[in-house]
């Protein structure tokens, strides 16, 4: 879209600072969920064709676990919190102790998924949005698991009214010793980077 | 054989031996046609219900069912088939997040669906088989030799239709 043409090293740069502003909240949060140091890389800030979105995490028919919420406010867009599943397990065994290899997920499990999911993707928008002065509410979050193609274009369908690429924030961030891996997905409407420029003073011609 | 994949908003013909797939169908629809005299087979990836949504800018015609479907009939007949011998078979349409209720985004999948049947009435295509709905994802792959479609979900394993 010639809308993302419009975007030079600077803003590419400032979208990285904001992945790395929100996702670094969200790992410290987990950190202290599971009592473990969590590493993170640098984000990408990819502007890729909708079919390449999900190859990010392992490709359209991956298995994930997933929370999903709609970001509502001045700067609305999509953010996805995505594990996979032996991550989630892990993740799981570590909270609860309980170890057994789990092939059918509880009701327990699941909502024990659900609210990290929850809690984590609320402490990315909350340091967000204190960062940009932006009003950004989450809405509530909602878990799937299922294949990542399927989920992802979930994201992707207001996008699909204005274009065929999604500009995308992704986020990796692991365990220690890779038992727990898994990536923080926001992506912003089209019209949302304006907003986000603007409030941080980016200088931005983004009519489209 | 060769396998011709299809991505999403993408639609594509293929003869046998060679077989069409697409992945990970969530609110989007997959509409196989098949012409069984000719064997010819075509598969779109539908996204999004009417090109009329769109926002401007240039039209991927394999987004929206009433662009895909018309486009998906003209390029098999490009490739020998006759629509009056053409059937359908239609998968996805899913609502991926079930707790999320019912604002427009995510009635998305059934809306989907709405539509591409609407499009096959228009082309008086008549509908062989079906799997829509739901809250799962669907991987799809089309044999154009036996006519047959594989649904493949993560919690009810394959089926053929």
């Amino acid at each position: 879209m010639e809308y993302f043409a419009k975007f030079g090293d600077f803003q590419f740069d400032v979208l990285r600072e904001v992945g790395n502003i929100g996702a670094g909240h969200a790992a410290t949060a987990l950190s202290k969920l599971i009592q473990k140091e969590i590493d993170m890389n640098v984000p990408k800030v990819s502007v890729i064709p909708f079919d390449q979105v999900a190859d990010c995490v392992g490709g359209s028919e991956a298995i994930v676990v997933t929370v999903f919420l709609r970001v509502e406010g001045d700067c609305p867009g999509n953010m996805f919190f995505i594990l996979d599943m032996e991550s989630a397990r892990s993740l799981l065994r570590q909270m609860t102790g309980a170890d057994k290899d789990v092939h059918e997920w509880t009701d327990f499990e699941y909502s024990a998924l659900h609210e990290i999911g929850n809690i984590l993707t609320g402490s990315y928008l909350s340091s967000l949005a204190d960062f940009t002065n932006l009003n950004m509410q989450p809405s509530v979050p909602a878990l799937a698991i299922d294949m990542a193609g399927a989920i992802l274009s979930h994201g992707l369908i207001e996008l699909g009214h204005s274009g065929d690429v999604a500009l995308t924030i992704d986020t990796a961030f692991f365990e220690g010793n890779d038992q727990v891996q898994g990536h923080f997905f926001l992506i912003p409407d089209p019209d949302s980077l304006k907003t986000l420029f603007g409030s941080l003073g980016v200088p931005f011609d983004g009519d489209h | 054989m060769e396998i011709i994949k299809i991505g999403m908003a993408d639609l594509g013909v293929a003869k046998p031996p060679d077989r069409l797939r697409t992945t990970g169908l969530g609110s989007c629809v997959g509409v196989v046609l098949y012409d069984v005299v000719h064997k010819v087979g075509g598969m779109a990836h539908v996204m999004l219900p009417e090109s009329s949504l769109g926002k401007g800018g240039p039209l991927t015609v394999g987004k929206y069912a009433d662009t895909a479907i018309p486009q998906l009939i003209q390029e098999m007949e490009r490739a020998g088939a006759s629509v009056r011998h053409m059937v359908a078979k239609l998968a996805g349409g899913a609502q991926m997040f079930a707790s999320l209720g019912n604002s427009d985004t995510m009635r998305i999948g059934p809306r989907n669906v709405e539509a591409c049947k609407q499009a096959l009435q228009s082309a008086q295509i008549r509908i062989v088989a079906e799997d829509t709905g739901g809250n799962c994802g669907r991987t799809i792959e089309f044999d154009t030799s036996t006519g047959i479609l594989q649904i493949r979900t993560v919690n009810h394993g394959v089926k053929e239709v």
